[in-house]
């Protein structure tokens, strides 16, 4: 599979709060809603201007902060496809795997402009992007089941052999 | 046989084999899955799985504490969802709102076991470890698959090890540790990792202390972090009843660790968080005078006896400045109830506090002293995120509850300690 998207390019320890803010995480339980609130306290306009297809790019530790799942329900209901940072959080990462967005490691969120548009191979480990060539591991093992099953859901159903019920 | 760390012995334990590699993934049966006021957005996922009955009601817990008692229709809605599911799935460790926060009350009710596997959806799951459990947060999907399979992945991490030596001086505490180690090493110093506190010093410190660093390690990015079961634990444990067998794990002493960091606690100093990131870390005296108007002393990180304790001894007899409020959550109704015992509640409404009752209050916004735009909080609690009180033009500080219950005293930063001058 590949992701073609213009990015949005943000900078380090991009936590959960600004991405999806706490003072609606018990109000807001519509997915279309929480892509309202995407970014809102780091980039207002995110929401706006963002579309369908396009690509978060950030520095190191994306994600940090609260387990909140809406911080990447949110994006992925933007329209987010991929997130590629310099690392990320460590449950923000199991938490994309589990919600279908494509979470991706690599140096190359250093040198990505924001408003350029790249290239992700997920089966390949490639990105492409202006500066030119860089890989990545490609997902192994049970990660990269969870994401061909589209999820942690629909792995879970078919690991208890409920797929089809 | 090369030696072990913690994490490798609890997952290689947890999943039936002699030994694990770091960055293996195996499969764990989890002793205990925590959640909160999120168990209905579980409960939703949990549907969408399509099994009837969760696989271990017995492993299950959940304490309502993020927003509680309800703010409003939406919350208490949100609330009676839990309810309702508890109930109908016959899950006993149930705690209402009057019982607390979910990692204290985690502890107080025996579900923090040494070498047990503790997974929970709330970053701040971690905190379990000072009681010798490997313990995890996880996001509310993972919690959803866990209450439906019983079963999770994990990927066995890599070690930091943390050495401390020495006791706290006067008016120092386990939180300034916590700030000046996530200062040094960064919001992402210990991504992905697990951290082992260990050394000499570790037996000067109380389970309360070692709590708080468990809880703060969330802050450096750690999957897990860990104290040894001592002495001080078996205190703890007897205090409670264990609701599932413990096996005591410690690291190797020469296990293979990626980095290890070393703090003479001695030397230590009242410190800050400054906005709006954990690792911006400042001394309480460089900071001295900053005007704030709101004073927090509570949540998962600081709402123990022993932090009520030192914020009553600072504020006897003295009354919070004109112009700043002083609100105090206990971490739980024990604690509560502790307090009311030894009379701090007192010291606390003379010296002009707000007395709050047990939750996480306005740790994250939702309610009980939001704050307003360009007023600045100094705060007990573990993040300072931008935003997180509610307001995304307010500015947040972090301390120990002695710089909180001494900068509401001089209603700017103060260096609580008895030769700081201040007071």
């Amino acid at each position: 599979m590949k992701i073609n998207g213009r990015c949005f390019k943000y900078g380090d320890d991009i936590n959960t709060d600004v991405i999806f803010p706490g003072k609606y995480t018990y109000t807001v339980s519509e997915p279309s809603e929480m892509a309202q609130h995407a970014m809102e306290d780091l980039d207002p306009s995110f929401s706006e201007r963002v579309s369908e297809g396009d690509i978060v790019v950030a520095g190191s530790n994306f994600g940090c902060g609260s387990s909140r799942e809406q911080a990447v329900i949110c994006l992925r209901e933007a329209g987010i496809r991929a997130v590629v940072a310099r690392s990320f959080s460590r449950i923000y990462y199991r938490n994309c795997i589990n919600s279908g967005l494509v979470p991706i490691q690599s140096e190359a969120a250093d040198v990505i402009q924001d408003g350029e548009t790249i290239e992700i191979d997920l089966e390949n480990g490639v990105l492409l992007c202006d500066k030119g060539e860089f890989t990545f591991p490609p997902f192994a093992g049970e990660v990269a089941r969870i994401l061909s099953c589209g999820g942690l859901i629909p792995y879970t159903r078919k690991l208890l052999g409920i797929e089809n019920r | 046989m090369s030696k072990l760390t913690f994490a490798q012995k609890a997952l290689a334990h947890a999943s039936g084999r002699d030994s694990v590699q770091e960055g293996e993934v195996v499969f764990v049966d989890p002793d205990v899955c925590l959640s909160h006021d999120n168990s209905a957005a579980i409960a939703s996922n949990f549907s969408a799985i399509g099994v009837d009955r969760v696989r271990y009601p017995s492993r299950i817990f959940i304490a309502l504490d993020h927003c509680v008692p309800a703010a409003n229709e939406k919350y208490a809605a949100n609330h009676r969802r839990v309810r309702d599911f508890v109930r109908n799935q016959r899950i006993e460790a149930f705690f209402d709102v009057e019982r607390g926060v979910c990692h204290q009350v985690l502890a107080e009710e025996g579900f923090a076991v040494p070498g047990g596997i503790v997974v929970g959806s709330d970053s701040h799951t971690c905190t379990a470890g000072a009681f010798g459990a490997f313990a995890v947060g996880i996001g509310r999907t993972e919690a959803a698959a866990v209450w439906a399979s019983g079963r999770i992945w994990m990927r066995v991490p890599a070690t930091i090890r943390i050495e401390l030596s020495g006791e706290f001086p006067p008016g120092v505490c386990a939180k300034d540790l916590a700030l000046k180690i996530i200062g040094d090493i960064g919001a992402d110093g210990a991504l992905y990792r697990s951290v082992e506190f260990a050394g000499d010093g570790v037996s000067n410190l109380s389970m309360s202390d070692r709590m708080l660093l468990c809880n703060m390690a969330a802050e450096m990015g750690a999957k897990n972090a860990v104290f040894a079961p001592d002495e001080e634990t078996e205190r703890w444990l007897a205090q409670c009843s264990p609701r599932y067998d413990r096996v005591d794990l410690r690291a190797d002493e020469d296990a293979t660790c990626e980095r290890t960091l070393h703090y003479e606690l001695t030397g230590l100093v009242p410190g800050l968080a400054c906005p709006h990131t954990v690792d911006n870390y400042a001394t309480a005296s460089q900071k001295a005078g900053t005007v704030v108007h709101q004073a927090l002393i509570g949540t998962c990180t600081n709402g123990r006896i022993e932090d009520l304790r030192v914020a009553a001894e600072v504020l006897r007899g003295r009354k919070v400045a004109y112009g700043t409020r002083l609100l105090v959550f206990p971490a739980s109704n024990r604690v509560a109830k502790q307090m009311y015992d030894e009379g701090l509640h007192e010291v606390f409404l003379e010296a002009g506090a707000v007395l709050m009752n047990p939750g996480c209050g306005p740790c994250l916004g939702a309610h009980e002293g939001a704050l307003a735009p360009g007023e600045a909080c100094i705060s007990t609690a573990n993040r300072n995120f931008r935003g997180r009180m509610g307001c995304k033009e307010s500015f947040i500080y972090l301390a120990s509850p002695a710089t909180v219950a001494a900068s509401s005293v001089a209603g700017s930063i103060a260096d609580p300690r008895p030769d700081g001058g201040v007071l």
